[in-house]
């Protein structure tokens, strides 16, 4: 299969992006969201990673078979993430008679 | 006159090729850096053992009175760290693993054959790092490096052993990325994916759960020297941490490490089982299947060895519900694999005597297992030494005999020798007698009552602890007798055919042992898996064989 060529357009493209996401970070730690700072936080951090996995990595040219094995990472992270949230989520729900 | 003298001439193969040291630690054909893994973990195996050696010997007594508690700590952690990372892990996919999967599917070599020899690298420098701990002093956290006391209280060589993990990690990770895309890309044609050996459709579902998993381990291992350094509360309750956080990263890769560690063993006793009854695998795709499926279930119920920690009851039913789950895919490999036997044309030879080993010990200690995953009875056996005689009937019951079953299977391809018979099945019964009497009483001790990494214990237990000890001497002198015969029979066994065995599959269709190419023509695969037919066998695809 023959490589896809990017561009140096698109590179640079999404090094801007991914810097003025940077500057959105750090503006976006003024501002007391309250429980939305890590939601906010994290929404820009996973833009800027799936940015890298799809053009510095390739990733969006590549086969499916590749797309299939990306894919399965970020499922896997979710069992992890999902899995052990369970158990501290449902501590709570048994109350200990005192 | 002149065609003569080219045929007396010995036949080049991988072993002979080239010759020297640098030879070998500059090789990237696959063949010759399987052995430098075998060299290497046998290294690691005898280290281990060792260690269990002076375990059981503190054990002949109730009293502690060989070494102090502190000494002891250290021994049971060195030789959890050995055999789990430095033998287990690699064992079969590094060896075999790496010796046979271009063969099976008709490939001159894995995909990244530079990537291999690195892994091996690799592993040798993260060894090097955990012998160096050892040599220092050791560590006495288990090899489990439970939090807070590996990041706070711990005086051994946490960091220095755990950075030797984190390096090996990468050996890991990289054999099954190679694993992976050497399946997927390197087939010879008309190999498609219901064709395959069985031993390679369990090294594929081996190798998701290294790519998958093993970076989480590292990732933890990261954290926790983070915070023994730095102090910064990660997992610590004093620094605003948690410590069941770390168990929950840490068995989210040591429980499908067991399946790194058993899986590709059940690859082995399905060619074991097929070629030794002479017959295609009963339900070849759920078994093939079933190598998929325990892959994706076993990342699913870690939290079974967390259901006395303070993990929430409804995450412990879940848990236990998950691990019941991965006990079907487990018990459809052993159930065919037992309908297979029937009306097969069965060899008692040393092979199959490990296969059947570890249908036994497997079973064993899978349905013990079930035991653990009930969180009511875990409760009572929890940290017991019912958990380790279960895992050792799972991890040495079922990897230790898979490992030598396949090595015997395959050392005639290997060496191109054989090795002598009756040695090999005495050999065998005597690790069959002595890993029972070494591990079953411990499933009694445990169920009494008695705790795990102790080194005395009340009067009551010695009987049962004397015969765990004497098990031991028998197992490590079974262990022995292999490693005495195969170094002879590498000079001095009986020249092996291209197919002593009369075996099924494309490694027994090129000669033995192999050329550095593997086959002189790609070969082009006709014939469904295991379809044993007196016609195909006899074809030889290598045809520089005389």
């Amino acid at each position: 299969m023959a490589a896809h060529i990017v561009g140096k357009k698109t590179y640079f493209g999404i090094f801007g992006a991914l810097m003025v996401l940077t500057a959105v970070t750090v503006w976006v730690a003024n501002f007391d969201l309250g429980r939305w700072n890590a939601v906010a936080a994290l929404t820009i951090a996973v833009v800027k990673g799936t940015l890298v996995v799809l053009y510095f990595m390739h990733v969006r040219y590549s086969s499916r078979l590749t797309w299939v094995f990306v894919s399965s990472g970020l499922i896997w992270l979710i069992v992890l993430i999902a899995l052990t949230l369970g158990d501290y989520m449902t501590r709570g729900w048994v109350k200990i008679a005192q | 006159m002149e065609s003569e003298v080219q045929n007396k001439a010995p036949r080049t193969h991988y072993i002979n090729a080239r010759y020297g040291l640098k030879s070998w630690l500059f090789t990237i054909d696959h063949k010759r850096i399987a052995l430098l893994y075998l060299a290497s973990i046998t290294f690691f195996f005898f280290l281990g053992g060792l260690f269990a050696v002076l375990i059981r010997l503190e054990l002949l007594t109730p009293k502690g009175d060989l070494v102090q508690a502190e000494t002891y700590n250290r021994f049971f952690t060195m030789h959890g760290v050995v055999m789990v990372f430095f033998f287990l892990i690699p064992a079969i996919p590094a060896t075999l693993g790496n010796f046979l999967i271009p063969l099976m599917i008709g490939a001159r070599d894995l995909a990244f054959p530079r990537l291999n020899l690195l892994s091996w690298y690799i592993y040798v420098v993260g060894a090097v790092f955990t012998l160096i701990a050892i040599v220092g002093g050791g560590v006495d956290t288990g090899w489990t490096f439970y939090t807070p006391y590996s990041t706070t209280y711990s005086n051994g060589n946490v960091l220095l052993t755990g950075i030797g993990i984190f390096i090996t990690g990468f050996s890991s990770i990289l054999t099954g990325l190679n694993f992976i895309v050497t399946i997927h890309t390197m087939r010879a044609p008309g190999l498609s994916w219901f064709r395959l050996p069985l031993f390679v459709w369990s090294h594929y579902a081996t190798s998701l759960i290294m790519v998958l998993g093993t970076p989480v381990i590292a990732i933890t291992i990261l954290l926790l020297a983070f915070e023994r350094i730095a102090h910064v509360g990660i997992f610590d309750p004093k620094l605003g941490g948690d410590p069941v956080l770390f168990q929950h990263l840490f068995w989210f890769y040591s429980h499908p490490a067991v399946y790194i560690m058993v899986l590709p063993a059940m690859g082995v006793i399905s060619e074991l089982v097929a070629n030794m009854t002479r017959k295609n695998i009963f339900g070849y795709k759920f078994v093939a299947l079933a190598s998929i499926a325990i892959a994706i279930f076993g990342f699913l119920v870690w939290g079974h060895h967390m259901f006395v920690s303070t993990q929430s009851v409804y995450a412990g039913m879940i848990f236990s519900i998950l691990s019941y789950a991965v006990a079907i895919p487990s018990a459809v490999k052993t159930f065919n694999w037992t309908a297979t036997l029937y009306k097969g044309s069965i060899s008692y030879n040393t092979p199959m005597l490990y296969a059947f080993g570890f249908i036994g010990f497997f079973i064993i200690g899978g349905m013990t297992g079930l035991f653990l995953a009930a969180l009511g009875l875990d409760i009572h056996v929890h940290d017991t030494y019912f958990v380790v005689a279960h895992f050792h009937y799972i991890m040495v019951g079922g990897t230790i005999m898979g490992y030598l079953g396949g090595l015997h299977y395959w050392w005639p391809k290997i060496s191109g020798r054989m090795y002598p018979e009756g040695w090999a099945r005495f050999a065998a019964l005597v690790i069959f007698v002595g890993f029972n009497l070494t591990f079953f009483p411990q499933f009694l001790l445990g169920y009494q009552g008695m705790p795990r990494r102790y080194y005395a214990y009340p009067d009551e237990f010695q009987v049962l602890n004397v015969m765990s000890s004497a098990g031991a001497s028998i197992l490590g002198v079974g262990y022995l007798i292999p490693m005495v015969y195969l170094f002879w029979s590498m000079r001095y066994g009986p020249k092996a055919g291209s197919n002593p065995w009369g075996a099924f599959g494309l490694e027994w269709r090129t000669s033995s042992p192999p050329p550095t190419e593997n086959f002189k023509v790609t070969p082009v695969v006709t014939w469904e898996a295991y379809e044993f037919s007196p016609v195909e066998e006899t074809e030889v695809i290598d045809i520089s064989t005389p």
